[in-house]
């Protein structure tokens, strides 16, 4: 898609921290950058503070005292959300229930004073844009999950936003639905080429759409980067975790290799160390003969997932290892292998807390 | 014994309540408005005599006066106590509510209280611009009467609807560019709509059947239901009160079923 255009405000986020008045700190003092055009994307598991954060951007909630947000390094921390011409998508949508889907996506055009020759311009072409093609009549009521999405989508982009504020748009919908509607969502934000912030708890939509990750825990950052930096290169064992499979280990190192009940595995970066975090991704792990390999385990459990098949493999280290092997590898429970671990598919984490 | 005819057997009861208190006494008003000196004419009299139709416009009009208002100062409050926590809140609301247990009789006497002769806001006047202010006894009494009674039953409805509205879609709004006023026409008032048409009409068919407030405060205030009472008791004119009632039932069912087909569409797409 190399027609895209760069839309859209750049963003900052100066500090911005929450205290409810119940005395909830449901989000810790952060900073973050969002470039014009960027597409990032607030990760965490539920109550972690994403939707704060989100709502300090759009004007629906006020940070704590010293915080402020820029769009294209204008202060608007003292504005409400009516002046900051954001495009909001909800988790339930919230499209108005006594308006066409013509009018829901042209509502906030009227509100600017549009003349209606334009604004049933710009909504055809926002019709056409998400497929909404014969519907613009309906009533919401008459649509089905996917489409009442993508009308929320139109509505939202319709008053070409400074930024688009997406808040788990997807939850609601079910897994294939899902997963189809995730691939549009990802053409059309490239299409547009606008800034968006992009909340989700489901990690694999997350790598898909976003250009960074803000990955989140108890209402702080835990890291920021690209899809491939927060997956090869986690700074936690919370992000390793969190994002993707690991098998996480803890052994002692002596002179360069780790030290596991069922064999030793060399490592770089560390030479010595008492008790080493590290991370393995099930996919880098390779079966190997048992005989030969410097690790070696009993496979616990085989499953076959289609495309690829996932061993659980018990007595190599001092917790269970999923494997990912191709399909076409036959072994059974009980049988012996061995694994290899190149070197740079191990990650050494700091220790936790 | 088959389902169906045990449905019927369990309906024969509702159906003897209705016939015996209902459905007789209806048909009897009907006949006995059609048994007078003027037979069926009795019937066009409601509209054809000025005294009667003057009357029954009066009453119409205090009814819808009396309704608007009731569902603007409702309105607001309603809003304002479902969203606004402070000290002494659930005091006002128990205050505002208050009047639900009244009977008219109490409320006309609530009235002559504050407006009447020796009431409180006469005594205020005189002293300030020595001037005794007193409406309790005229149409206006019976205004603030009604409004007082209905007020709390709308505020209740409407605290009730204003807790289920869905905060994302103002929110929504908003985030489009609304301002308060915008998200109160466009969000606010659309998803009050079916409670505000459901409490209006209980405000309105209230008001235009009331009778305790405007028998308290005076026995000439031009109502339809004091007419009634006045042709009915006084006059002993049984065909005309007949007639007369009838009459207030058909106009107030027809109002009703009028503004309910006005906000019908708005209503269903709210739903
Ligand atoms: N208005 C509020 N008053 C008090 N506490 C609140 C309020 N809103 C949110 N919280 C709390 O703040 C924390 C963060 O909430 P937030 O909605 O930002 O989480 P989230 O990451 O969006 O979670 P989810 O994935 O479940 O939507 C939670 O512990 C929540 O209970
Ligand atoms: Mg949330």
């Amino acid at each position: 898609m190399n027609m895209m255009t760069r839309h859209g405000a750049a963003l900052k986020v100066e500090n911005c921290g929450k205290t409810f008045a119940d005395g909830t700190c449901a989000l810790a003092r952060a900073t973050l950058d969002i470039a014009q055009s960027e597409t990032l994307v607030l990760l965490g598991p539920s109550g972690c503070g994403k939707t704060t954060l989100l709502r300090i951007v759009a004007g629906l909630e006020t940070p704590d005292s010293g915080g402020r947000v820029l769009f294209d390094g204008k202060d608007l921390t003292r504005q409400p959300i009516e002046k900051r011409n954001v495009g909001m998508v909800f988790q339930s949508y919230a499209l108005f229930p006594n308006m066409s889907v013509a009018d829901n996506i042209g509502y906030g055009l009227k509100l600017r004073g549009l003349p209606k020759t334009e604004r049933a311009a710009r909504v055809a072409e926002l019709v056409a844009l998400t497929n909404l093609g014969g519907l613009e009549d309906r009533r919401i009521d008459q649509l089905s999950g996917g489409q009442r999405q993508r009308v929320a989508l139109a509505r939202a982009v319709a008053i070409r936003p400074s930024v688009l504020l997406l808040d788990e748009p997807l939850t609601a919908l079910d897994a294939a639905l899902r997963e189809r509607l995730r691939g549009e969502l990802n053409d059309l934000l490239r299409k547009l080429g606008i800034t968006a912030i992009y909340v989700t708890h489901d990690q694999a939509e997350a790598m898909e759409l976003g250009d960074r990750i803000v990955v989140m825990r108890k209402g702080a950052i835990a890291q920021v980067g690209t899809p491939r930096e927060i997956y090869f290169t986690p700074a936690n064992r919370f992000v390793a975790e969190f994002v993707g499979a690991a098998n996480i280990i803890e052994a002692p190192i002596e002179s360069g290799e780790l030290v596991l009940p069922g064999g030793r595995v060399p490592v770089s970066g560390r030479d010595a160390m008492s008790r080493a975090v590290a991370m393995v991704r099930p996919e880098t792990i390779m079966l190997a003969d048992a005989a030969t390999a410097g690790l070696a385990g009993t496979v616990d459990s085989v499953r076959f997932a289609g495309d690829r098949q996932r061993i659980i493999v018990r007595d190599a280290a001092s917790v269970p290892l999923a494997v990912d092997a191709p399909n076409t590898v036959n072994v059974s429970a009980g049988e012996r292998v061995g694994l290899s671990i190149p070197p740079a598919a191990i990650r050494l984490l700091p220790e936790e807390d | 014994m088959s389902h169906k005819s045990f449905v019927w057997i369990c309906l024969l009861p509702l159906a003897a309540v209705t016939a015996a208190f209902f459905v007789l006494p209806m048909a009897r008003l009907l006949v006995t408005g059609a048994e007078g000196p003027r037979g069926l004419a009795e019937y066009l009299a409601i509209l054809a005599e000025p005294r009667y139709r003057a009357t029954l416009l009066n009453t119409v009009l205090l009814a819808a006066a009396n309704t608007i208002a009731t569902l603007i100062v409702a309105t607001i409050a309603g809003l304002f106590l479902q969203r606004h926590r402070f000290p002494g809140r659930a005091v006002l609301v128990a205050i505002l509510t208050f009047p639900l247990a009244f009977p008219g009789v109490v409320i006309g006497f609530m009235i002559i209280l504050l407006a009447g002769r020796q009431g409180l806001i006469g005594d205020v006047s005189s002293r300030l611009v020595g001037d005794k202010i007193v409406f309790a006894y005229s149409i206006y009494g019976l205004f603030l009467g009604y409004l007082y009674f209905s007020i709390p039953r709308v505020i209740l409805t409407i605290m009730a609807a204003a807790q289920k509205l869905d905060p994302s879609l103002e929110e929504a709004a908003r985030s489009l560019g609304a301002g308060s006023w915008a998200v109160l026409r466009d969000v606010v008032l659309p998803a009050l709509a079916p409670a505000l048409v459901a409490s209006g009409a209980i405000a309105f068919a209230t008001a235009m059947g009331a009778f305790g407030t405007a028998f308290t405060l005076a026995t000439n205030i031009d109502v339809l239901p004091m007419l009634i009472y006045t042709e009915f008791t006084l006059a002993g004119n049984l065909a005309t009160s007949a007639a007369l009632s009838v009459g207030l039932g058909v106009m107030t069912w027809l109002i009703l079923a009028l503004a309910r087909s006005f906000t019908g569409n708005s209503v269903a797409a709210a739903g």
